[in-house]
């Protein structure tokens, strides 16, 4: 008898059950794919057809039928853990060493990256676009992740951050760096604006308040066309400059161009470059400012809140002060966020803001692990490249998105990063 | 006299906004019913009511192409056929995204649940192409109620089989939950799901058989839009899913009147809205009646209030 490891139960293979079972999976899946997939309406000289494509609904039954089979096969056969995974000391430290590492070594190459022999526009736009998600994932994650808010108009604030600096730029030509600290306090007083009368809520109602709120900034958006010139866009923005000193090959008179600063060879690429290392210092500065906001008394407040309210009241926090606070900070992270967005894009409308957004940036906090800034650069990575890199699918790519959300949630109910390390331990870990 | 006009206007306001309420209020009852037993928000539950919604269209075409005249026969045909189609998408739904999620934290359900949108839309938009999908007017006609300054209250007959339809679905479905065993099995999972389980109440066939029926009163009112409006497309469940949410936090989210109660409200409102005021706020209006209801009222008309325990 090998007793001393853990026992591994195998289950028999019913055969017959497996069978039963994907069969029946299979006239579940005939009713699912004949009104839409065999059944298909065109346009028949502006009338509506019907024509019939059964080989799909064949297609989509065999792969039900066997994908099930194969499925309670492997489910049947895996061997049964029989007892629970130790989590001790040693471990844990030593899940954390390697997560350091692999931080360093990401922000290595995150600092390298327009440097490295094989990157090419591709690469830096790809990772501009990655870090706008971790910056807005680490936003997000204060309200998620540390106070435990569900916050499904995120993109509100991101939104109102863009337009600020899209709106104040192209009217009074101010410039990015003046508009940003601004866009960031906006979008922080919109957050209270709704935080105030909404934080009083209990979760899933604030969720939805916070969704009918995006909505209500985007339909403004679209509609108020004096303002925002509704779905067509404001075009034209100003982008940034290397502090005061623009990228242009030829530049208006008495300005000096960033190539003739330093003396170098116009490169367009330049100015990608700079957005680049802006938005990677924009991140990096929320990623520090989460860290050090966790261990004040504010951070601390949130994680308390997060885990028992009541509790909480009957310490003399306040909860609606806390929770403002947390909806003010992260509402202004998406501020500045926006604001960059708009300067890269140089072109802001409506569309950019729809709540598909939103939810985006919520699954990566909810994949990256909730509460862990590891987990979001992940979650972001896999999220935001999975489109990207879906695009040979062409028009599938939505659809795999989806797909991937329900799987990787059913898969890791509790996200990428599933354990929590707690902001304050007795006795300094020993003994625990 | 221009008093009566702005008496015949309202009256027909009326009208078109109790026909809209009936089906928000349709698509309500879906998720409140969901939220009472299983206490998170199906975000998938507009898609069911858009693929009831596709289902009706093509049925309806096939008719056509078949030269089925017969009305009354046709949209029997049609309504079984949602039924049926509807609600297998809604029991997969369950199984597939919330059930191996139920033990997990409410937000990793909501995320599924997303997921799950976005799959359903882009899966119709795949399989049945992204243009709006128009159909010949099913029934034309209707009685003109009243008349004056040039300006008739009308109530179309698709108006009235909206109506009627809706009151039948209603008195089915409250008898179902009041007077039969399951309805009974429904309410105890909804109170307390673990005692039920312990007296002998299949939970796992309760809750399915919650997102069946939640997926028939959606089909049922994805079919009455297609008669209503005679267009659709991929994209209409995410709005009426929000507003029918909403119309179901305004009645008390858990209470089954509350919700064709909180329908009916969003309906007029909008309807009434978009009479008065300029037309591309109405959605704003719908929220931010929400959002006052929520602070004032935060357990809705009919809700219970809820206690929080230690």
């Amino acid at each position: 008898m090998t007793d001393t490891t853990a026992p591994e139960l195998r289950k028999t293979l019913d055969i017959g059950k497996i069978l039963k079972d994907a069969a029946i999976s299979a006239v579940v899946a005939l009713f699912l794919a004949v009104p839409l997939l065999g059944l298909e309406t065109f346009d028949a000289g502006g009338k509506l057809g019907v024509r019939t494509r059964w080989m799909w609904v064949v297609i989509a039954i065999a792969c039900v039928f066997f994908g099930k089979l194969l499925m309670n096969v492997w489910l049947s056969l895996r061997p049964v853990k029989t007892k629970a995974k130790v989590v001790n000391e040693a471990s844990v430290r030593r899940g954390q060493i390697i997560i350091k590492a692999l931080s360093f070594a990401m922000l290595l190459f995150a600092l390298t990256l327009p440097a490295l022999p094989f990157s090419d526009r591709w690469w830096i736009d790809n990772g501009i676009t990655v870090l706008i998600y971790i910056m807005l994932g680490w936003g997000l994650n204060i309200v998620v992740g540390l106070a435990g808010l569900l916050d499904l108009g995120y993109v509100a604030f991101y939104a109102v951050g863009a337009y600020s600096y899209a709106l104040l730029s192209t009217a009074y030509d101010v410039s990015f760096w003046l508009v940003l600290p601004v866009a960031g306090i906006m979008a922080g007083i919109f957050g209270i604006l709704l935080g105030f009368p909404t934080l009083r809520l209990r979760g899933d109602y604030l969720a939805i308040v916070t969704l009918g709120f995006g909505e209500i900034i985007r339909i403004v958006l679209l509609n108020w066309v004096s303002l925002t010139k509704g779905p067509a866009g404001i075009g034209s923005i100003p982008r940034p400059t290397f502090f005061g000193f623009p990228f242009g090959r030829t530049v208006p008179e008495g300005q000096v161009a960033f190539h003739q600063l330093f003396g170098i060879e116009y490169n367009p690429e330049h100015r990608l470059i700079f957005l680049y290392f802006l938005i990677l210092a924009l991140a990096l500065m929320t990623n520090w400012l989460v860290l050090r906001l966790r261990k004040l008394p504010i951070g601390r407040a949130w994680e308390a809140l997060r885990e028992d309210e009541i509790a909480c009241k009957s310490l003399g926090i306040n909860p609606t002060n806390t929770k403002l606070t947390a909806f003010a900070i992260g509402a202004m992270l998406g501020g500045f966020a926006g604001a960059f967005f708009a300067a890269k894009q140089a072109f802001v409308s409506p569309e950019s803001f729809s709540f598909i957004e939103s939810a985006t940036i919520l699954a990566i906090v909810v994949l990256g692990g909730m509460g862990s800034q590891f987990g979001v650069v992940i979650a972001a990575t896999v999220l935001v490249m999975l489109p990207e890199l879906g695009r040979d699918f062409g028009d599938h790519r939505m659809l795999i998105f989806g797909l991937a959300m329900i799987l990787i949630m059913v898969w890791r109910p509790q996200g990428f990063m599933s354990h929590r390390e707690p902001t304050l331990r007795l006795n300094s870990g020993k003994g625990a | 006299m221009g008093d009566r006009l702005e008496h015949l206007y309202f009256l027909q306001q009326l009208i078109n906004g109790l026909t809209l309420g009936s089906i928000y209020g349709l698509i309500a009852i879906g998720y409140t019913m969901v939220y009472g037993i299983i206490g998170m928000i199906n975000f998938a539950h507009g898609e069911v009511y858009m693929i009831g919604s596709f289902v009706s269209v093509i049925v309806f075409t096939l008719l056509a192409s078949f030269g089925v005249a017969a009305i009354p026969l046709g949209l029997v045909a049609v309504l079984l056929c949602a039924l049926v189609f509807t609600s297998a998408y809604g029991f997969v739904i369950e199984r597939v995204a919330y059930r191996p999620l139920r033990g997990a934290p409410k937000i990793a359900a909501l995320i599924s649940a997303i997921g799950m949108s976005i799959f359903l839309q882009n899966y119709v938009q795949q399989a049945q192409g992204a243009r709006v999908k128009p159909i010949q007017p099913v029934i034309r006609g209707g009685i003109e109620l009243f008349h004056g300054e040039g300006f008739g209250v009308q109530i179309s007959y698709v108006q009235i089989v909206i109506i009627v339809l809706t009151v039948v679905m209603m008195s089915i479905f409250t008898y179902l939950i009041t007077k039969t065993s399951f309805g009974r099995q429904q309410r105890a999972c909804e109170q307390d799901r673990k005692m039920a389980s312990l007296l002998g109440v299949n939970v796992d066939r309760t809750i399915s058989m919650t997102f069946v029926i939640g997926a028939c009163l959606a089909a049922v009112a994805g079919m009455m839009v297609t008669m209503y409006y005679g267009v659709i497309d991929f994209y209409i469940g995410f709005l009426a899913g929000m507003k029918a949410f909403t119309a179901a936090v305004l009645g008390g989210i858990g209470s089954l009147p509350g919700a064709m109660l909180g329908g009916l409200l969003i309906g007029l409102i909008e309807t009434f809205f978009s009479a008065y005021f300029p037309a591309e706020y109405k959605d704003v209006a719908a929220f931010s009646i929400l959002v006052l209801v929520l602070m004032f009222m935060p357990s809705g008309l009919l809700g219970r209030p809820e206690i929080e325990k230690v």
